[in-house]
């Protein structure tokens, strides 16, 4: 007999064998050593010099950065679109999201040819190359969670609390910024994440210092399979950590407004 | 039901291409799996004005690709038939990982110290004696192998064995510094130490290769040694080089994380391919260069109408091999897929299909041609002076012949003044310059560790930035 639930089999089976069981892989790798034996070193190893440790700091301030830039760009840009009484934001919006088609590789490369005009030589300026590049190519997947969200907000809410009597600066604070709450935090999963490990940017404006994903990567092509696999463990609980924060923080939202609203 | 349809058919094209995979690699057919670098083979398809006329009337076109006038020629030389499955990687480490995780090639073509490494692991093949024989019309590489690459490859051994019973090689080079002579002058170039000089900072760019890396921090660790005359005058000076070259002492390890932390300081960018293109726009002055992309390099450069020029510093350098080995796991005792795989080797290493694989990578083959002087030929065409006024000698004997430097003048290319310090220069380097060039040895996983460690710390962030 048919069951509508069967039709997931195909997606567990997809999960199993290309989520799971790689990073059951992952796991085993990282725990052992060249030999096959259980180790804690890889994990040690990682903590204890500071260079490693620098680079995860390294990683993570520019994945904060690029994400602030972000996301201080890309709100007022998503507000603007959506009620700002565009009558045709729709195309404003795409005109903004085509360049997303374009493959980033190329875009970076024209940034990379702008900023040598500019600045002469690229190599002076590494950091903020790297955090220029990211933003300009993270950028759309910011802007687009937050226009989704505000766009489909309830034109009634702010007007109420308007006739209330709270001042635009104060509608703006205290009801659009946190009724467009989960449309920042999807936005800031999709930039933050990706922002600490994308090291193709890095490589192509030369700048030498390594991020989390060049890292894993060196390991990996000297076969060094146990160190590289700690190393995306590590990622992993980050990443792990901040989704479960990032969840929290929407659950939390979520529930206030209930409450408000039955208030 | 048409979406069924199209299922069923789609399974049946996919068991019919299966089918017919199996047809092709049956009885009569050999199977040859081939693994090479990416654009390191000719593909043919040259037009015809591209064709080489050589001076004694020779004329070499790459029509068709390597694989397939290999696949006609064995079965009109053999009578038997043979099929290329031919596929490529981008670096030692990924054909090693591509092994290790059970893809099977019969013949595979890695650098020297990948080669000794599967040697160590007992991985390869060795040639038969038929391929070593100098007499048989088709053993173009036995025959061909030029005398001064065969010293070379003789020296090279591992647990006993000879690397040249297990290898053949392909194509070799060394590593020096392209520059710009209009900013660096040819004397600054004599000492890798440029590369460190404040004066250039984030203008020369160095490779983001551990191991090429390495060896060039090694000659600046050790320059006053490698410099001092005793040293070079001893009667062991290869032997003596090739130990201190790859020297992997603790300490020695920590004094090249200095000098690669600083050359790294001073470095435009780490590269392994954007330096071509940075040192023909003018964005960097002088550049870390394999001596093959090298002659890329100012070969492009000429075409802007910018000279540039090719050294390898005093000290010491590199030289390096890529060569041809058998999988023991791809042949499993098969003959037949031996004797193609042999034979591939022979009909790569033919004088006019070494042309056409040196005209088409850029690098230079180890085959100096034997009894034919197409290869020499060949040199000439590229490099030789036609209408200059002002010519140079320079010797080509080492490569083509044994017998000593100043016995005849045959060898000799006279080049328009100025080549000798560009592409021929890095295509075929002066004899002193492969004297002091050693090999690169295959690091022992202690070694290879300790190396790692010391490049992953330059790589990493460092604390003492933020102050």
């Amino acid at each position: 007999m048919f069951r509508r639930n069967k039709l997931c089999l195909p997606y567990v089976a997809f999960l199993i064998l290309f989520v799971v069981l790689p990073l059951l892989v992952v796991l085993y790798y990282a725990f052992t050593n060249g030999q096959g034996q259980f180790t804690m070193r890889n994990f040690t190893d990682f903590f204890t010099n500071g260079r490693t440790i620098g680079t995860l700091f390294y990683s993570f301030v520019i994945a904060l950065i690029t994400t602030v830039c972000c996301l201080l760009l890309a709100y007022p840009t998503a507000y603007i679109l959506a009620r700002g009484g565009f009558t045709r934001s729709g195309v404003w919006m795409i005109l903004l999201v085509t360049p997303m088609w374009i493959n980033f590789t190329l875009r970076i490369t024209a940034v990379k040819e702008v900023l040598s005009l500019l600045q002469g030589n690229l190599a002076f300026h590494p950091l903020f190359n790297t955090i220029l590049c990211m933003v300009y190519d993270f950028l759309p997947f910011m802007i687009l969670p937050i226009y989704n969200v505000i766009t489909k907000l309830d034109d009634a809410l702010p007007e109420a609390a308007a006739d209330l009597g709270a001042k635009k600066i104060q509608v703006f604070w205290k009801v659009m910024i946190p009724m467009s709450m989960p449309g920042i935090i999807s936005g800031v999963t999709m930039v933050f994440l990706p922002a600490m490990t994308n090291y193709v940017v890095l490589d192509m404006i030369y700048n030498s210092t390594y991020i989390m994903g060049s890292l894993i990567g060196s390991y990996f092509s000297t076969y060094d399979w146990n160190n590289g696999s700690m190393i995306s463990m590590i990622l992993l609980l980050i990443i792990f950590g901040i989704t479960w924060i990032t969840d929290r923080l929407t659950g939390e939202d979520a529930s206030d407004r209930k409450g408000g609203l039955a208030a | 039901m048409k979406k069924w349809m199209w299922l069923v058919m789609l399974c049946l094209a996919i068991g019919a291409s299966g089918m017919t995979g199996c047809g092709r690699g049956g009885q009569d057919v050999t199977v040859l799996r081939v693994a090479n670098w990416e654009e390191y083979l000719d593909e043919g398809g040259w037009s015809s004005d591209e064709t080489i006329e050589l001076a004694d009337g020779t004329e070499i076109l790459g029509k068709e690709d390597m694989i397939t006038l290999f696949e006609q020629w064995y079965e009109q030389t053999y009578g038997e038939k043979v099929q290329v499955e031919y596929s490529t990687f981008g670096t030692n480490e990924d054909l090693y990982n591509q092994l290790t995780l059970g893809d099977t090639f019969d013949l595979v073509c890695p650098s020297e110290y990948m080669i000794m490494k599967l040697m160590k692991e007992g991985e390869l093949q060795a040639f038969s004696d038929t391929f070593k024989q100098q007499n048989a019309e088709e053993n173009y590489y036995s025959k061909g192998l030029s005398p001064y690459i065969k010293k070379r490859f003789d020296e090279l051994q591992i647990d006993g064995k000879k690397l040249s019973d297990y290898g053949a090689g392909y194509m070799w080079g060394t590593m020096g510094i392209v520059y710009n002579p209009a900013e660096v002058t040819e004397e600054e170039t004599k000492h890798w130490s440029m590369l460190l000089d404040p004066k250039y900072q984030k203008r020369i760019t160095m490779k983001d290769s551990i191991r090429d890396s390495y060896i060039v921090a090694q000659a600046i660790n050790k320059e006053q040694l490698f410099l001092q005359k005793d040293f070079r005058q001893d009667y062991q000076y290869e032997q003596r080089l090739y130990e201190e070259m790859n020297d992997t002492k603790p300490q020695t390890v920590d004094k090249i994380e200095e000098i690669l932390a600083k050359m790294r300081e001073n470095a435009y960018s780490l590269e392994t391919d954007s330096g071509k293109a940075d040192m023909v726009t003018g964005k960097v002055v002088a550049n870390m260069q394999w001596s093959g992309d090298g002659v890329y390099t100012m070969d492009q450069a000429e075409e802007d109408g910018l000279e540039l020029e090719f050294a390898v510093p005093e000290e010491a350098s590199n030289i390096w091999f890529d060569g041809w080995c058998m999988l023991k796991k791809g042949i499993s005792s098969d003959t037949n897929k031996q004797k193609a795989a042999e034979a591939f080797i022979n009909f790569v290493s033919r004088p006019d299909n070494v042309i056409k694989n040196m005209y088409y990578v850029g690098y230079t083959s180890v085959i100096s041609g034997g009894d034919s002087d197409l290869i020499y030929e060949y040199a000439d065409w590229c490099y030789g002076a036609e209408e200059e006024e002002k010519t140079v000698p320079y010797s080509l004997r080492y490569f083509f012949t044994d017998e000593p430097e100043n016995a005849s003048e045959q060898y000799v290319l006279q080049v328009p003044k100025g080549q000798e310090r560009r592409q021929v220069y890095a295509q075929y380097p002066p004899k002193e310059v492969l004297q002091r060039s050693a090999v690169m040895k295959c690091f022992d996983q202690k070694e290879n560790e300790r190396i790692s460690k010391m490049w992953i710390n330059i790589r990493c962030f460092d604390w003492g930035d933020l102050f």
